[in-house]
C-alpha cells in the first residue's frame, strides 16, 4: 500500500473511531442503527457507475431516449441497492455469547447469536480475525455464528474486534459496522506435559488391591475351596456347572489435597500448570480433590462445577 | 478489489468458484442479449453464439472447469474475422454491436468466478442498451428492459449465502419489485436529465433508407411499398379534418421523364404564388425517413418552422430525418397556385423524351383536334378512357415492355396509381398542358379513438397536376377514375375489392385492437422518443418559466432527485417499534425516569426498576407505586393488556413529572 494511503487511513481511524476498527468496547447486546452503519461503494459499483455514465453519453449523444430510458432505470436499481443494503445491518442485533472452555494453545469455540427482529437478513457477513463467516438471520429469529479463537496465555482472552458487513443484494455497494464488545473468554492454564503425582500420605499396605465386599463384580466357575454363600444358585440351576458370585470393592481412592504450597522450588507458572495437570488428573480418574491456594481454599469434592471453580481460580492467579 | 478495508489484514486471496445456480443466470443473460440483438446481427453469427453459449452451459453443467486458451484465442481471432470480413470494419453501429455481443458469450467461456459474473452482468447491460440503437419502439424498448431482471437476478445471486435455497418465484418477485420501485426515480432522472443539443460525436450511419417514397418514381417500382403496413406518419387536426378524398399529401413533384422513370428535375428558383387562406392547421409526426422530404398536406400555405419551402410547394427539412419528427403546418383546400407559369417552367413541365408512346401521343393528338385545345375536356376524356377503357386496378401489374407508356395503354392494361399517373401525364403533356406528376400519401386511416390519422406506408400514391389557364396548378387522380376506392379506402383495400370480401383482417374487433395498439405507439412516440432538448425546455412552463436552461434543469433535477431519496431514506430507516402500547408508554417512562436521573439497567426488570425509581425519587413513591401496580397488572395478568388499563397506565406516566434529583 502506498505511503499516502497508509497515512490516509491512519488518519481516518484517529479521526472517525466508530467507522473504523479503533471503536470502543461496548456491553454486548450491540444493536445496530443508522449512526454506526457505512456505507461505500465496492470497486464493482464504482465500476459500474463509470459504465453507467458511458451509457447516459452514449444515449444522450444518439438522442436516443429508449436507451436513456433503459440507463435511468439502471441507475435508478443500483442507487436504490444502496438503502438496501443499509436495511441489510439497521436494526440488527448482535447479543448472545456462548462459549467453550479451552486451555492455553488450544482454541477456544464461541457461539455468537445474530438476531433480527423483523425482516430477513440475507448474506450478512461477519469477519472474525481474518475469516469470513456468512449467514441469514431469519426474521424474528437469529442465527449462531460459529468461530475459533486461537488462545496463547490463561485468563481473560477479550473477544476481538468484529466486522458485520453485507454487500447485499447487488455488490455495488458495502454496509458495514464495527464490533468491539467488552466480553471476553477464560482460557485455563496450560498443564504442564509430565511430571510427578502430588504427595499421598499412606495408608495400610493393600490399598488399592481389591478386596471382599458386599458388591456382585462378576460370577466365575467353582473352584475348590469357595465358600458356600457365594455359589449363585439360581444362576447355577441354568448352567452345567457351579457359578460363583465374586464380591469385590474397589479400594476407596484417596482425595488428593493439591496445595500450593507443597511444591517448593517452583515459580508461579511452573506451579499454576502443575496444579492444572492435578486436577485434570484428578477429574480424569474421578477422585476427589482440594485445592489450596495462597489467597483461597477449595475444598474436598469432585464434578465439574468444582473443576471449572478450581480452573477458573488458576487462570486468574496473578 | 473489494472496497474500503480499514484493517490492514490481506483480504481473502482466492474467491470462491461460482454456484451452478449463478452460472446459469449469467448464461441466462447472456442469452438475452444475444436474443434483442438477433434481428440485426447476420444470423450465422446469432447461431453460432447461441451454439457457443450453450455448448459452455452444459460443458460447466458437468462440472468441467473452463476451456484452454487454445479455444478461446482461435475463437476471438475467428469472430474479429468474420466481422471484419462481413462488414468491413470493427468500428460503427453494426460491427460495433456484434463485436460485443460476440466478445460478451465469449467472455461466458472463462466465467469461472464471481469476479467474471459481475464484469459479465455490468458489460450484458451496455450491450443490451446497445440494442436499443437499432430499434427504439415501445415493444423492442420492454423487451430490452426485461432484460436487466436476469441481470440483476445474478447479481443477486452471486451474493446469496446458498444459491441452491433459491426459488424463482423467491428470486424474480424482489427484482421486479425494485424495477418497479425505481421506476419514479428513472423518470424523473429521464425528464430532466440535459439533453445535448447537438451530439459529441458522429451520429450513426444509416445506409438504407426506410422511407415508402423516393424521389424517381417508375412504374412497377412501388408495389412492396403498398403491402408495407409499417406508420409513415400520424396528422392530428386542429380544427375542420378534411373529407377522406381530399387528403392528399405532397412529398415530390416530378418533372422530368425519360421514357421509363420520373424524376424531380428543373426548379424555379423564385416562390411559387399562393392565393388561398388557410383553412387546415395539423401536427404531423413522422416516422425516421432518413431523408429529407416532409409530406404536406395538399396544399401547404407557408413552410414548417425548420424547414423550407421549394417553388413547387413541398417543404424539405433543413436537416435529414433520422428520428421521429414532429412538425405543425396550415393548408388551404380552395387556392390557385401559379397563376402565371414563366417560359422555363412551361417547357419543363411539357418536356417528353423522344421516340416514347407513338400511339400515345396519336391519342392525344386525336383529342387536341376533337376537343379544340380545351384542357379540361382533354382531361375528361382521358380520365373516361381509363375509366371505361377495360383498365384494371391490381397491385400485381402485369411487367411491361420497353416502351412503358404505349404498353400499358394500349396492352396489359391494369396496374396502380403509379402507371395511371405517369401514363395520365404522359398524355397531357403530349397534349400540350403542361403536367407534372405528384407522389406522396393519401388516404389514411382515422383513428378514432387518438383522434389522429394514421399513414401507413401502404398509403404511398402518386397523381397528376395539370396547370390550367387562369387556374394554375389542378390536382388531378387517374387513378380514382379506375377504381375510386382507391381514394377513399386505400391501395390494399383497392386491391381486395372484387376479389372476395371481407377478410380475417379487416374484422371489427382486429381493426379496433389495431387502433388502441397505435395509439400506444403513437403516445410512446410523442412521449418517449420525440422528448428532445425542445420540449425538454417548455417542461417549466407550468412554473413560469418559459425556456428552462440547463442550470435550471440541473437544479429540477438535483432537487427532485433530493425529494425522492428522502423518501427513500425514509423507507430505509423506519423500523417498526417493537411492543404493543403499553411498551411504547413504558419507553416513555424509561425517558422520563432517565432524564431525573434513573436509567432502566439491562436485563432490569419493571418491577425492580420502578421500585428503585422510587427510593431515588421519594416525592414521586406513591405515583410510582401505582405505575408499577398498575403495569404488573396489564402486562401479566393478561394475554393481551386490557385497553383500560393501559390508557390508566398511559394518563399516569403523563402526569408524573420527575425533577432531577441532585446528588
Amino acid at each position: 500500500m502506498p505511503d499516502a494511503v497508509q497515512r490516509l487511513t491512519a488518519w481516518a481511524e484517529r479521526r472517525l473511531p466508530s467507522l473504523t476498527r479503533m471503536r470502543q468496547r461496548e456491553p454486548m447486546p450491540i444493536v445496530l442503527h443508522r449512526r454506526r452503519i457505512y456505507i461505500v461503494p465496492t470497486g464493482f459499483g464504482l465500476g459500474f457507475t463509470v459504465l453507467l455514465a458511458v451509457m447516459l453519453i452514449g444515449a444522450l449523444n444518439y438522442a436516443n431516449n429508449a436507451a436513456l430510458l433503459l440507463t435511468c432505470l439502471v441507475g435508478s436499481v443500483s442507487a436504490g441497492s444502496m438503502l438496501v443494503a443499509f436495511r441489510v445491518l439497521n436494526g440488527i442485533t448482535v447479543g448472545g455469547l456462548r462459549m467453550g472452555t479451552a486451555r492455553a494453545g488450544e482454541n477456544v469455540r464461541v457461539f455468537l447469536d445474530i438476531g433480527a427482529s423483523q425482516r430477513e437478513r440475507m448474506a450478512v457477513r461477519l469477519d472474525v480475525d481474518g475469516r469470513e463467516h456468512v449467514v441469514v438471520v431469519p426474521a424474528g429469529g437469529a442465527a449462531t455464528v460459529e468461530f475459533d479463537l486461537p488462545t496463547e496465555f490463561r485468563g481473560w482472552l477479550p473477544l476481538p474486534r468484529m466486522r458485520l458487513h453485507s454487500r447485499w443484494p447487488l455488490g455495488m455497494f458495502r454496509v458495514w459496522s464495527w464490533l468491539n464488545p467488552d466480553r471476553a473468554v477464560l482460557v485455563y492454564p496450560r498443564p504442564e506435559g509430565m511430571g510427578p503425582t502430588p504427595f499421598e500420605p499412606q495408608g495400610d499396605a493393600d490399598r488399592g488391591r481389591p478386596r471382599p465386599g458386599d458388591e456382585l463384580a462378576s460370577l466365575r466357575e467353582y473352584r475348590a475351596g469357595d465358600p458356600r454363600r457365594l455359589i449363585a444358585w439360581k444362576l447355577s440351576a441354568r448352567h452345567h456347572s457351579l457359578l460363583v458370585k465374586d464380591l469385590e470393592q474397589p479400594a476407596p481412592q484417596e482425595d488428593w489435597r493439591l496445595d500450593w504450597d507443597s511444591m517448593h522450588g517452583l515459580d508461579d507458572e511452573s506451579r499454576i500448570s502443575r496444579l492444572a495437570r492435578w486436577v485434570d488428573e484428578a477429574r480424569e480418574s474421578g477422585r476427589r480433590w482440594s485445592l489450596r491456594l495462597p489467597d483461597g481454599y477449595f475444598d474436598v469434592a469432585q464434578g465439574d462445577e468444582h473443576y471449572h471453580r478450581c480452573m477458573t481460580a488458576l487462570a486468574l492467579r496473578p | 478489489m473489494t472496497g474500503f478495508r480499514p484493517s490492514l489484514r490481506a483480504r481473502p486471496s482466492d474467491e470462491p468458484r461460482l454456484a451452478p445456480r449463478s452460472f446459469d443466470l449469467l448464461c441466462l443473460t447472456m442469452a438475452f442479449v444475444v436474443g434483442v440483438h438477433a434481428p440485426h446481427l447476420p444470423w450465422w453469427l446469432t447461431a453460432g453464439l447461441a451454439v457457443v453459449l450453450v455448448a459452455r452451459w452444459q460443458q460447466r453443467r458437468r462440472g468441467g472447469r473452463h476451456p484452454p486458451v487454445w479455444i478461446k484465442v482461435p475463437l476471438i481471432g475467428l469472430l474479429l474475422a468474420l466481422i471484419v470480413s462481413t462488414y468491413g470494419t470493427l468500428f460503427g453501429r453494426e460491427p460495433g454491436s456484434a463485436f460485443a455481443v460476440g466478445l460478451l458469450v465469449l467472455k461466458l467461456m472463462e466465467s469461472e468466478r464471481l469476479r467474471d459474473a459481475r464484469v459479465g452482468v455490468a458489460f450484458a447491460a451496455f450491450a443490451l442498451m446497445s440494442a436499443l440503437l437499432f430499434d427504439q419502439s415501445i415493444v423492442a424498448t420492454l423487451i430490452v428492459a426485461l432484460g436487466i431482471v436476469p441481470a440483476v437476478m445474478t447479481l443477486r445471486s452471486v451474493e446469496e449465502v446458498e444459491p441452491a435455497r433459491m426459488r424463482l418465484r423467491v428470486e424474480v418477485m424482489p427484482v421486479l419489485l425494485a424495477l418497479v420501485v425505481s421506476i419514479p426515480l428513472a423518470l424523473f432522472a429521464f425528464l430532466f436529465i440535459p439533453r445535448l443539443s447537438s451530439p459529441l460525436w458522429g451520429a450513426p450511419t444509416i445506409d438504407r433508407a426506410t422511407t415508402g417514397l423516393s424521389d424517381r418514381m417508375a412504374p412497377g417500382d412501388m408495389a412492396e411499398v403498398l403491402t408495407d403496413d409499417t406508420p409513415a406518419m400520424r396528422v392530428s387536426f386542429d380544427g375542420p379534418v378534411p373529407i377522406a378524398s381530399s387528403r392528399y399529401f405532397r412529398a415530390f413533384t416530378m418533372t422530368r421523364f425519360d421514357g421509363q422513370a420520373w424524376s424531380p428535375g428543373f426548379l424555379r428558383r423564385d416562390d411559387s404564388v399562393l392565393e388561398g387562406s388557410a383553412r387546415f392547421h395539423y401536427r404531423v409526426t413522422l416516422e425516421p425517413t432518413r431523408e429529407r422530404v416532409l409530406p404536406m398536406l395538399d396544399m401547404p400555405v407557408t413552410a414548417p418552422t425548420d424547414a423550407s419551402m421549394r417553388s413547387d410547394r413541398t417543404a424539405l427539412a433543413n436537416q435529414r430525418l433520422d428520428k421521429t419528427y414532429t412538425y405543425d403546418a396550415t393548408a388551404t383546400g380552395e387556392y390557385r397556385l401559379d397563376a402565371t407559369l414563366d417560359p422555363q417552367t412551361r417547357r419543363a413541365n411539357l418536356q417528353l423524351p423522344a421516340n416514347v408512346g407513338p400511339r400515345a401521343r396519336a391519342q392525344a393528338a386525336a383529342w387536341v383536334a376533337q376537343f379544340g385545345g380545351n384542357p379540361t375536356a382533354i382531361a375528361q376524356a382521358a380520365l373516361a378512357m381509363f375509366h371505361d377503357g377495360g383498365f384494371r386496378y391490381t397491385l400485381a401489374a402485369a411487367p411491361l415492355g420497353r416502351d412503358r407508356i404505349d404498353d400499358f395503354l394500349f396492352g396489359t392494361r391494369e396496374g396502380y396509381c403509379e402507371h395511371y399517373s405517369s401514363t395520365f401525364t404522359f398524355l397531357m403533356r403530349a397534349a400540350g398542358i403542361p403536367a407534372r406528376v405528384v407522389t406522396g400519401y393519401q388516404g389514411g386511416y382515422w383513428n378514432a379513438l387518438g383522434h389522429y390519422l394514421l399513414i401507413r406506408r401502404a398509403d404511398a400514391h402518386a397523381w397528376t397536376e395539370l396547370w390550367l389557364e387562369g387556374r394554375g396548378w389542378v390536382r388531378f387522380d387517374p387513378t380514382g377514375a379506375v377504381r375510386p376506392e382507391r381514394v377513399t379506402l386505400g391501395a390494399a383495400a383497392a386491391a381486395a375489392v372484387g376479389d372476395g370480401g371481407d377478410s380475417f383482417f379487416n374484422a371489427a374487433w382486429w381493426r379496433s385492437a389495431r387502433d388502441r395498439w397505435d395509439v400506444v405507439n403513437q403516445w410512446w412516440n410523442q412521449a418517449v422518443n420525440g422528448f428532445d432538448s425542445l420540449r425538454q425546455q417548455g417542461l417549466l412552463q407550468p412554473f413560469g418559466i418559459r425556456r428552462a436552461e440547463v442550470g435550471d434543469l440541473a437544479i429540477v433535477l438535483a432537487i427532485g432527485c433530493s425529494l425522492l431519496v428522502v423518501v427513500a431514506l425514509g423507507w430505509a430507516l423506519f423500523q417498526r417499534r417493537e411492543g404493543d402500547e403499553l411498551d411504547v408508554w413504558m419507553r416513555r417512562l424509561q425517558r422520563k425516569l432517565e432524564k431525573a436521573g434513573v436509567t432502566r439497567r439491562a436485563g432490569e426488570g419493571p418491577k425492580h426498576f420502578m421500585a428503585r425509581a422510587a427510593r431515588a425519587l421519594p416525592d414521586h413513591r406513591n405515583a410510582l407505586e401505582r405505575l408499577s401496580e398498575v403495569y404488573s397488572r396489564s402486562r401479566y395478568a393478561n394475554d393481551e393488556p386490557p385497553p383500560e388499563s393501559v390508557s390508566e397506565f398511559s394518563r399516569a406516566v403523563k402526569e408524573l413529572r420527575p425533577r432531577r434529583v441532585v446528588k
